[in-house]
């Protein structure tokens, strides 16, 4: 029964107009993980994410959610809630009134209301913020408030729409832990939507990244950076050098990190001659544009492990690039 | 749903849509003094011709496109200046400011236009501040001209201007001011090239704000005005009511409905537009 | 900049003498002794206890009041729906015919939309003898020409309105209806409710629509004025206006405070 997914969604498209929002998406997610819809914007991941809490209509296809088909299924009526991008906070009801919405359209007993209320608020500290109104809290307090009020109704399924972008960068980063322990606590299906590749690899188990309404690759964040199936992936997530092989027939996908720079000619599989271009210190590393004899141009990053490094490499410095035969992913599109 | 369009759309139609068709219809009829109501359907364009023919009618269009056309002028020039102001007012004044313009609307229009009657009398205040000042030796009487016509409308339409201005002269950011000054652009070519055509809209809704309405005009020229003052409004209220001639009342009304489709349907465009910004 | 400042001052100035001198002196002389506006004969509150002893007025004032309450309610129920329809349903048969219906009112002259109700109630009155022509007749006329301004500030509330706190609520298991109810509604409400105060303003002041629709029998508070006033002068239409110039002095701080406390 457990291995049933949680969320299967078949063939589905939305069109708005001309533009096709979503183009025929497979998809299916298991229960208990979080996953992540990856992808630019109007790439179609939050029509999709729309569609599972049903704020939109597929064109064609079907959603099915714990096996149900969600077809003609209105939102209130669905086992999932959602936090917004903008936390949709009610801002005419204080902050203990915006959590018990969800218990109240219930028709559940005041004491039980006011209980769960208060347990809700105690999971995501604001147990003494309950007379607040939305508008006298910060940035993170409210973003709290939008995942205590769609958690209250314990759903099968919790969608998040780019559940940090609201935040400071700071911030951001303590949020994204917590998420996550709060998701393996509860044991729930988190399906969130995010432009910020950094944030989906963190902490997603899974991930689908998106492009012009259609799933171009489902891992892990593991199998996604390391082995693309696609020029755009590999281009999308991380940086990644392409370069033709096979007399251009096939490409190989070469992360930065992956090579290495040395003074002579190196004894590594490969070996390249090339001109340092550019120099960018970016602190923790530094990423070196290298022109190579041949006229084009490969990104070299090397992690900055000392302070003063022994050897910097200047611009205009003769260098030799090296790597291993097994460290780029070769792609056929 | 269907209800909620249903309701709005159901009472307009019956009660506002419906009755210009009846208008329509006893346009082309004929007065009958001794039916109940006073009209002999039929088919008949003598109302028209009338309308189009006399003296009299011709000289209350004109009247009436004239007087409306000058007193919208006055009360941009006057607006203008003031929707100007209160946006470079420190920003606290600027909701008191704008109230100030908008209490009168909200006071009785009947009320605005008398308060004018004992101001311009002959004997009125105005006058005896122009002849003890010594301005003006003997000043005439303005109640009862056309200047007074003027005076009242232009009194009573300013909220209508300023607001439209005020709210499409608040949006202009004022760094487009700073960017055309650092460009070498004098205050006063800076206003022509920068502020001026920015505040358009604003111009042309406050025009049509007050033009349509001082057009059909009735409470003003009879108040204020004199025997001689035509305008199309009161003709058609005294024919309505002191000759009973409900045809070309209805006439007079359609006439002016068509001279008006113009301005009006340009005012919903830009209303639809506007909105659309938001 | 000073220049600048003082050209700002001079038109603040000269402006709102001109919007306000005019109702200052009729205030002034309501107090006034003498029956002529044109001399001050001394402070004297005669007009205002002729005014509250003359029955027609109060009469009039009394029909005015029921007939601004019950079309400015009446008008905000269905100018709510306008408006609602207009921000919200995007596409339906005679969607462009109905946004004509709902703004036209505002800009139609008055004196075309009078002769045309009055019209259909007469023609209605020989078809079905109803309605008789007075309280009904002008609350309707009243209404119609009401429901377009409150539809217009209900569109502009509902077009800022974010609309994820709808959906919010929706996912959060409330129904359509619901959801209108609890979050809708109570965000919109003071734009309905300045909608109602501009409608029963309206409806207080209106001459020419309820001269055509009254009828023999009714006479309302601008009828009951315009009648005095076409003959002259009179000093109990200035304690009148003084009293008309406080309620909407006292009106127009009450719904700037509504507006403001929804911020």
């Amino acid at each position: 029964m457990n291995a049933q997914p949680i969320v299967s969604i078949a063939g589905v498209s939305k069109r708005f107009g001309a533009i096709v929002a979503v183009d025929g998406v497979d998809l299916d997610i298991r229960r208990g993980e979080l996953f992540a819809l990856l992808g630019g914007s109007g790439c179609g991941k939050t029509t999709l994410l729309r569609m599972i809490a049903g704020f939109e209509t597929p064109d064609t296809g079907r959603i099915l959610i714990d096996g149900q088909d969600m077809a003609g299924v209105p939102p209130h009526r669905r086992p999932v809630n959602m936090m917004f991008q903008s936390y949709a906070l009610f801002p005419h009801m204080d902050v203990a009134e915006n959590v018990a919405y969800g218990l109240r359209r219930e028709g559940l007993p005041a004491g039980e209301i006011a209980r769960r209320v208060g347990e809700a608020l105690d999971q995501v500290r604001l147990a003494d913020h309950g007379k607040r109104r939305p508008a006298q809290l910060s940035g993170g307090q409210r973003q709290r408030v939008a995942l205590a009020r769609a958690l209250i109704k314990r759903p099968k399924l919790l969608l998040l729409d780019e559940p940090l972008a609201a935040l400071d960068r700071k911030l951001r980063e303590g949020t994204r832990f917590e998420l996550v322990r709060l998701q393996e606590q509860l044991g729930l299906t988190f399906v969130m939507v995010t432009h910020d590749q950094e944030e989906a690899m963190s902490m997603a188990g899974r991930l689908a990244v998106m492009n012009e309404g259609r799933i171009v690759q489902v891992g892990t964040p593991h199998e996604v950076y390391e082995h693309p199936r696609s020029r755009f992936v590999a281009d999308f997530i991380g940086i990644a050098n392409i370069l033709p092989v096979e007399g251009g027939r096939a490409w190989l996908a070469l992360r930065p990190e992956k090579i290495a720079l040395f003074a002579a000619r190196p004894n590594t599989d490969r070996a390249e001659q090339g001109r340092i271009v550019d120099v960018a210190y970016e602190g923790d590393r530094s990423l070196y544009r290298v022109g190579l004899v041949d006229g084009s141009m490969i990104l070299v990053s090397t992690a900055n492990v000392a302070r003063e490094p022994r050897e910097p490499w200047p611009r205009g410095q003769e260098v030799w690039l090296g790597w291993a035969n097994d460290a780029g992913q070769r792609l056929n599109e | 749903m269907r209800l909620v369009i249903a309701l709005p759309y159901v009472w307009l139609a019956t009660f506002f849509l419906l009755p210009f068709a009846l208008v329509l219809a006893i346009a082309f009829g004929t007065n009958n003094p001794d039916a109940v109501p006073p009209i002999d359907l039929g088919v008949s364009l003598k109302n028209f011709t009338l309308l189009f023919t006399d003296d009299l009618y011709l000289a209350a269009w004109l009247g009436s496109l004239r007087i409306a056309a000058t007193s919208t002028l006055v009360t941009l020039l006057l607006g203008y200046p003031m929707a100007y102001a209160i946006t470079r007012a420190r920003p606290s004044l600027r909701p008191l400011l704008l109230m100030a313009v908008i209490l009168p609307f909200w006071t009785s229009f009947l009320i605005r236009v008398y308060a004018w009657m004992g101001l311009l009398s002959s004997n009125g205040i105005l006058n005896q501040f122009l002849r003890n000042t010594g301005l003006v030796a003997d000043p005439g009487t303005i109640l009862g001209t056309e200047w007074a016509v003027h005076l009242g409308i232009v009194y009573a339409y300013l909220p209508f201007m300023v607001l439209p201005l005020y709210a499409s002269l608040e949006k202009l950011d004022t760094s487009l001011l700073e960017a055309a000054a650092d460009l070498g652009a004098s205050p006063i070519t800076a206003f022509f090239t920068v502020t001026l055509p920015q505040s358009l809209p604003g111009v042309v809704a406050g025009c049509l704000l007050v033009f349509i309405p001082a057009v059909g005009e009735f409470v003003i020229p009879d108040l204020l005005g004199g025997t001689d003052t035509l305008m199309i409004g009161k003709v058609l209220w005294d024919e309505f009511f002191l000759n009973s001639d409900w045809p070309l009342a209805s006439a007079v009304a359609i006439c002016l409905l068509v001279l008006l489709v113009g301005p009006i349907a340009l005012f919903q465009r830009q209303q639809a537009k506007s909105l659309e910004r938001q | 900049m000073v220049g600048r400042a003082r050209f700002a001052l001079t038109v603040l100035a000269f402006g709102y003498a001109f919007l306000y001198l005019p109702i200052a002196l009729v205030i002034l002389y309501s107090f006034n002794e003498s029956r002529l506006v044109t001399v001050w004969a001394g402070f004297s509150t005669k007009w205002w206890s002729a005014l509250f002893a003359n029955e027609a007025m109060l009469r009039a004032a009394w029909l005015s009041l029921r007939i601004a309450l019950v079309s400015a309610t009446v008008a905000a129920v269905i100018g709510l729906a306008a408006g609602y329809v207009l921000a919200r349903v995007p596409r339906f048969f005679g969607r462009t015919l109905f946004g004509s219906l709902v703004i036209a009112p505002m800009v139609m002259p008055e004196v075309v939309m009078g002769i045309s109700m009055l019209l259909l109630f007469v023609v209605s009155d020989q078809l079905v003898s109803w309605p008789n022509r007075g309280f009904l007749t002008i609350a309707i006329a009243h209404i119609t020409f009401s429901i377009a301004f409150v539809a217009v500030v209900v569109q502009a509330r509902l077009a800022d309105f974010d609309r994820s706190l709808e959906e919010a609520a929706m996912d959060l298991g409330a129904t359509p209806w619901t959801t209108f109810r609890t979050i809708t509604l109570p965000l919109i409400a003071p734009a309905v409710g300045s909608g109602w105060l501009l409608a029963f303003t309206l409806s207080l002041d209106d001459l020419i629509l309820t001269q055509f629709v009254a009828g023999a029998q009714s006479e309302t508070l601008p009828m009951r004025v315009y009648s005095s006033v076409r003959l002259g002068v009179d000093p109990q239409i200035n304690a009148l206006a003084t009293i008309i110039v406080a309620v909407a002095a006292c009106a127009l701080i009450f719904s700037g405070w509504l507006t403001r406390r929804k911020a």
